[in-house]
């Protein structure tokens, strides 16, 4: 009896195996139709490029970011140090891989926080409508009338003012980051959710008498996952900048730590933005490559998934 | 009267909207016996799936409202449970297919993750066994292929073989009545046979009852043990089949049958009934269908004729027929 159930439940099991192929074929065309647009491959391998840099790189290199040494000050780039050092004597190509785990680390952290609150938020306000989408969308208005800079300002001299750790700035940041990123996704999702819920198919799983909560995520966040893809990845770009100019004012990541907003501060020195660029412009162009490729690979992947750009 | 499964007295379902109000549904009653099929017939704009949608409570929002009657499913008022116990019985005790098969499915999901939803939702099946069925449910709609078919997108699939998966889908959960909403008029008249088969052997199966709207007398026909026939939003004659296609007596009937084409009695121009369906809007206290009728008598033109019993199964609203009615009580 056993066995026979046991032949049954592998046969059933069979069945889902094949399940994944049929499934991805729609991303696999998606896929496909992406490789062709040239420019968004050399974005998405400049990333990637970028991403092996900074988390893999450092482990090939002979120094550790805060090891001060004072013998090495402001020396300009040679054999040993190939982007020369700062003025603790510290390795800038070290650094500036290290830096780069934190800023990217902190754009996708963000990107995700956000694009849950935003997403999550934004569906509820959309499918419940009313009292509930009043509240929701206030409050997103409310984030969205005031400039995010200047708020971020505020809170990132409230860290400083209460000293908070170093180690702790980081998560902050990133919550900071997601605080005034989900409003706009809110309301694009809730666009969306509203003009879904009016399609005839959703009528219909009215009529199965699914929950809300199987309806929202089973049927409407699927339709419109591939905007959301889009927008996560646009929005990784504009954390990871925002990130560089809160910590650029030392409002954001501070000293030790490296990021890439917080070493190009030493552009603020007259005598280092003239006489020692090998301490600035790396960073910099670590943040000019890494968001404009981002940002080219996101406008291939919405020609791609969006379907309002589609066809 | 005990067997019936569903019970509706004087449903009344208004839309308010800003031209005034809509008596899209007014007083309408009709029962569906166990195992039964009962079709409302009607033109388009009558109030049949108005009808099948307040069973369905899917009348919502600020315009449309269920305004008074009582929808009894084995003795339970449908309309005094809440919005949870609502939820249950939709899918799980009645079921629903609609007009359109293509914009009945969501486009992003594929069919077997379709099939799975609502037994996961009622049965609690595990997504294994919910998939083994769903495949189960897709061959018994006559599909080949069943395991490939499960993982496709409506896309891929033609407009009967879409109507087949709502079909199985609607049934999935076994319930004890199906609302089917003119299932065929989207579809080919070949594919029409076999959607229609499919109905009628799934019904000699488990017994369930259907709930057939159409506004094609050759579906009526093939499928109903019982017809209503609607005309703005009100029951003008309803009838067991045999007798109201023998014998029709309301003139909305009598000409809805005359305009059904009948092979071997070609005629140079097929029949329609004069006139149009009045503005819902601007109804009197007449009898609706007064000034496309033959017979039209003074008293049509200011009051409405009363349902009444006329013989065994049938009844009728027309004045033509009230002595008559009367008499026998
Ligand atoms: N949302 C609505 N607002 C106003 N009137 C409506 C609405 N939905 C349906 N109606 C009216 O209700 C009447 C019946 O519609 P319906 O039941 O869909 O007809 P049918 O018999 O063709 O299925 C029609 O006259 C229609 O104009
Ligand atoms: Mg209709």
């Amino acid at each position: 009896m056993s066995a026979v159930s046991g032949n049954l439940a592998s046969g059933g099991a069979k069945t889902p195996v094949k399940a994944p192929v049929a499934k991805s074929s729609l991303w696999r065309q998606s896929i496909r139709r992406l490789m062709r647009n040239k420019l968004a491959v050399s974005g998405f391998v400049t990333v990637v490029f970028m991403i092996l840099l900074c988390f893999i790189g450092p482990l090939f290199s002979p120094y550790s970011g805060n090891h001060n040494n004072l013998a090495m000050m402001n020396k300009p780039p040679s054999a040993q140090h190939w982007l020369g050092t700062d003025k603790l004597g510290r390795d800038i190509l070290t650094r500036v891989m290290l830096a780069g785990r934190i800023s990217l680390t902190v754009g996708f952290a963000s990107m995700v926080l956000s694009v849950f609150i935003g997403s999550l938020l934004g569906a509820i306000a959309g499918y419940y409508r009313g009292v509930v989408d009043q509240i929701i969308m206030r409050i997103a208005d409310l984030l969205l009338t005031i400039p995010s800079l200047p708020l971020l300002f505020i809170a990132g001299a409230m860290l400083s003012a209460w000293k908070v750790p170093t180690d702790y700035r980081m998560y902050i940041v990133m919550l900071m980051l997601s605080v005034v990123g989900w409003p706009g996704l809110a309301r694009l999702v809730r666009g969306e959710m509203l003009s879904l819920r009016e399609r005839e198919y959703m009528q219909a799983t009215i009529v199965l008498g699914l929950r809300d909560r199987r309806k929202l995520f089973h049927h409407l966040l699927p339709n419109i996952t591939p905007l959301l893809i889009v927008i996560a990845t646009l929005n990784i770009g504009g954390s990871i900048l925002m990130e560089s100019v809160l910590s650029f004012f030392g409002l954001g990541v501070i000293q030790p730590t490296p990021t890439w907003g917080n070493m190009i501060d030493a552009a603020n020195n007259l005598i280092d933005f003239q006489e020692r660029p090998w301490l600035w412009v790396p960073p910099g162009l670590c943040i000019f490559i890494t968001v404009i490729a981002i940002n080219i690979f996101g406008d291939g992947l919405r020609d791609v998934l969006d379907p309002k750009h589609k066809r | 009267m005990a067997s019936h499964l569903l019970d509706i007295e004087h449903l009344s379902t208004y839309f308010y909207t800003e031209e005034g109000t809509v008596k899209a549904v007014d007083d309408v009653s009709l029962q569906v016996r166990k195992g039964e099929t009962v079709c409302i017939v009607g033109e388009s704009g009558c109030g049949k799936s108005i009808t099948a949608m307040s069973v369905m409570g899917l009348i919502q929002g600020p315009s449309g409202k269920v305004v008074s009657g009582k929808i009894d499913l084995e003795g339970t008022d449908l309309l005094k449970l809440n919005r949870n116990e609502r939820r249950v019985i939709r899918g799980k005790e009645i079921g629903m297919i609609f007009q359109e098969p293509m914009s009945s499915l969501n486009p992003v999901l594929t069919i077997g993750q379709q099939i799975m939803e609502p037994l996961i939702e009622h049965l609690r099946m595990s997504k294994k066994e919910a998939r083994k069925r769903a495949i189960e449910l897709i061959e018994q709609v006559g599909i080949s292929r069943a395991e490939q078919i499960a993982n496709s997108y409506p896309h891929e699939l033609s407009g009967g073989m879409l109507q087949r998966i709502m079909i199985a889908i609607a049934i999935s959960c076994e319930p004890k009545l199906l609302i089917a909403d003119e299932p065929t008029t989207a579809l080919d008249v070949t594919i029409q046979a076999q959607i229609l088969d499919i109905l009628r052997n799934f019904r000699e199966e488990t017994g369930m009852s259907i709930l057939l709207i159409t506004h094609d007398l050759g579906v009526v026909a093939e499928m109903a043990d019982y017809v209503i026939v609607m005309y703005s939003g009100k029951v003008v004659e309803e009838g067991e089949v045999t007798e109201l296609f023998a014998n029709p007596r309301h003139p909305y009937t009598q000409g809805l049958l005359k305009a059904k084409p009948i092979l071997n009695q070609r005629q140079d121009e097929l029949y329609s009934i004069p006139g149009q369906v009045p503005n819902p809007l601007d109804l009197t206290e007449s009898c609706y269908f007064h000034d496309r009728c033959e017979h039209c008598l003074e008293i049509c033109k200011v009051q409405a004729p009363e349902l009444q019993e006329l013989g065994t199964e049938q009844k009728v609203a027309c004045w033509l027929y009230e002595k008559e009615a009367t008499a026998r009580v």
